[in-house]
């Protein structure tokens, strides 16, 4: 990929001193982060290390207890509090893709896609099914508009999700594992779409132990550990000399077997 | 050390088809009734049983019955049934002490409810037409059965004024500018009316539709007495539960208390004692004067008793929904209403569908006890057939001629719920 001058771009996501517990497990430990406009960053680390749960604070899946979150919406700063206006003004603006795909097993393919923009955006219907066709060519499943999310394999599933979330037209996509909890020979084709979503320019936070995708896509790695950042930079540094003890560890696990 | 795999054919092998196992209609009696000496045995004993019962059924029922009587005691002469009884007080036991001449308003009440379930047990009218089978067949229903209905006109412009404001909040969005002025004229209209009313203006007048004689809920009985409150207790108890199941579950404390607090006090309370209640003490606490109908207060105390129970069976199914589901939702910025519709209740209900059916049901039959605050069901005025004194000795064809009027509706209910099942599952399974 491309090096690409990212100084430029605004920021759009600001994450300062963001810390989280889980009762007394302390899940988040005084994360700073700074994410600019379509920088893809790849968040990586051990189970349990609070990496998905960094993501979904970002869309107040989680609530932080301290620190502050702020998203940019066309250029419009918006911190996220308790006030329910603010959360949902980020959620239309950042989409998500969840490692299970929680599609909706009751509503159709075509259905699960113009659900939010019809009632949240409030899109005329046909506009809406329009977009809808549009991405699901794009993620090359059209003919199974009409299905539902049973019938489909699971990396077709993961396919509508992301084109479920691209229907709002979010200026941030989220992905909390997306290739995890598939059969090894569908992983391909999920990461080409993200791949080629990368391409077009969207800002994208990925939790993945792909270090594949890594190396090819992301401006940014980000290594975290027990709840902390422990480690980050662009990905041929990132893999070739990792400064940290903790990060060796981890790579050599992941890589190395 | 390297040994080569066997490579299997290049080309895909022809599909086999399953070995077929059908042996004909012997080969089928040999494996699955005569496969043992106990299993041969048994099944011996139970044909032999079961031909007994059949053989003497049909001879009582049928070969020795009288169908033909004057009284009771010329039934006696003979060994069979007296279907001549169920012939001569079927009118009583269906319609109860309705004017004996008028009998074919409940009649026609009866079809119109049944129809009005009928329409509604179909997916494709799941829409705005239920809320005009609804109030039609009601409306149908209530004037046969009263004869007359005063329609108060405040009524009508306040039924304006709700829609008018119901259609402007939920079609705010998709309506187009002719939609919305219709709305708001709906809304400016009762909104006038009402208040010219509250202050004197306008009389307090009343559409008197009055096509028959009065009868007052005292002389109802029978059949359409059990389908009112049945269908109507089921048909308020169903969204008023599904409301409690979802205040159980909020994250407003005053609301979730509230709302345990009520479903634990009518679940531990029999139904009787709550009819009791609503028919002896309840006058008690309201101001004299004050006077609600005992027919409409049994009907009160059958929707909340089937309330609670509704929505501890919903509430089982919001809890069976996965997570991800929520958090799907929430992360696409659906509101929580939107949410609840659209993606959590669809799911949550088809779970259910069976213990609710069994609900629906248990409470059709449970209606029967409004026997004991003086109302006269089907059951009771089953039960009052048999008084007669011409008639005497006679009670197990009246009960039995009961059981299969309950039995048609409930096992009707019964594949009712297999059908939706079903239908609602198409094509959500592999």
């Amino acid at each position: 990929m491309a090096v690409r001058n990212l100084d430029a771009a605004p920021t759009v996501i600001e994450l300062d001193q963001v810390n989280k517990w889980y009762g007394q497990f302390h899940v988040l430990t005084d994360i700073d982060l700074q994410v600019k406009q379509s920088e893809k960053i790849v968040i990586c680390g051990p189970s349990g290390s609070g990496k998905s749960t960094l993501i979904r604070c970002i869309n107040r899946l989680e609530e932080h207890q301290a620190g502050t979150i702020a998203v940019s919406v066309d250029g419009r700063r918006i911190e996220l509090t308790s006030d329910v206006k603010n959360v949902e003004a980020i959620r239309k603006e950042v989409g998500m893709v969840f490692q299970s795909f929680n599609l909706f097993p009751h509503l159709t393919i075509l259905d699960n896609l113009t659900l939010a923009p019809i009632w949240v955006k409030k899109m005329p219907k046909k506009e809406a099914e329009d977009i809808a066709m549009g991405l699901l060519r794009r993620v090359r499943i059209p003919e199974q508009a009409q299905k539902y999310p049973g019938q489909l394999s699971g990396g077709q599933q993961q396919r509508v999700a992301i084109a479920r979330a691209l229907c709002m037209r979010p200026q941030i996509m989220l992905f909390d594992e997306p290739t995890s909890a598939l059969d090894p020979e569908m992983v391909k084709e999920v990461l080409d779409v993200m791949i080629e979503l990368a391409g077009e320019g969207m800002t994208m936070l990925v939790v993945t132990h792909e270090m594949g995708f890594a190396r090819s896509v992301a401006d940014r790695v980000i290594f975290m550990d027990r709840g902390e950042i422990v480690e980050q930079g662009p990905p041929t540094e990132f893999f070739a000399n990792p400064r940290n003890e903790r990060t060796r560890t981890f790579l050599s696990q992941i890589l190395h077997h | 050390m390297s040994q080569a795999t066997e490579a299997g054919p290049a080309t895909a092998r022809p599909a086999r088809l399953p070995p077929t196992t059908d042996d004909g209609f012997v080969g089928w009696l040999r494996k699955n009734l005569f496969s043992s000496i106990g299993n041969s045995i048994t099944t011996i004993v139970v044909v032999a049983f079961l031909v007994w019962l059949i053989t003497w059924f049909v001879d009582w029922a049928l070969l020795h019955a009288t169908f033909r009587a004057e009284t009771g005691k010329d039934c006696a002469k003979s060994s069979g049934a007296c279907w001549a009884l169920i012939g001569e007080k079927f009118r009583y036991i269906f319609f109860g002490s309705f004017p004996y001449e008028q009998h074919w308003r409940p009649l026609f009440a009866i079809i119109t409810m049944i129809a009005m379930l009928l329409l509604s047990s179909d997916r494709r009218m799941w829409n705005w037409r239920l809320a005009v089978i609804w109030p039609v067949g009601s409306f149908i229903t209530f004037l046969l059965m009263f004869g007359q209905i005063h329609i108060p006109v405040t009524l009508i412009f306040l039924v304006a004024l709700i829609a008018g404001l119901g259609g402007f909040l939920l079609r705010r969005d998709v309506a187009d500018q002719g939609e919305r002025v219709a709305y708001m004229a709906l809304m400016a209209i009762g909104a006038v009316y009402l208040v010219l009313r509250i202050l004197g203006v306008l009389p307090g007048l009343a559409i008197p539709i009055a096509p028959f004689s009065y009868v007052e809920t005292g002389l109802w009985g029978g059949l359409a007495v059990t389908m009112i409150l049945a269908t109507y207790g089921l048909a308020f108890a169903f969204p008023y539960g599904i409301l409690l199941a979802l205040g159980r579950r909020s994250n407003l404390p005053l609301i979730r208390g509230l709302c345990v607090g009520f479903i634990e006090l009518i679940r531990g309370v029999p139904l009787i004692s709550l009819l009791i209640m609503a028919s002896l003490m309840l006058p008690l606490f309201l101001p004299s004067g004050m006077n609600f109908d005992k027919f409409l207060r049994a009907q009160v105390a059958v929707i909340l008793f089937a309330g609670a129970y509704i929505a501890e069976i919903v509430r089982g199914g919001l809890q069976s929904l996965p997570k991800g589901q929520f958090e799907a939702a929430d992360a696409m910025g659906l509101n929580y209403v939107q949410k609840t519709v659209f993606i959590v209740l669809p799911q949550a209900l088809r779970v259910v569908i069976p213990p609710l059916i069994n609900t629906f049901i248990g409470f059709f039959k449970d209606t029967s006890l409004v026997l004991i605050i003086g109302i006269f069901d089907f059951l009771s005025t089953s039960n009052q057939a048999l008084v007669d004194p011409l008639w005497t000795g006679y009670p197990g064809e009246v009960y039995l001629f009961a059981a299969a009027v309950y039995f048609f509706f409930c096992f009707s209910m019964s594949r009712y719920s297999k059908y939706l099942e079903r239908e609602l599952n198409k094509g959500t399974q592999r």
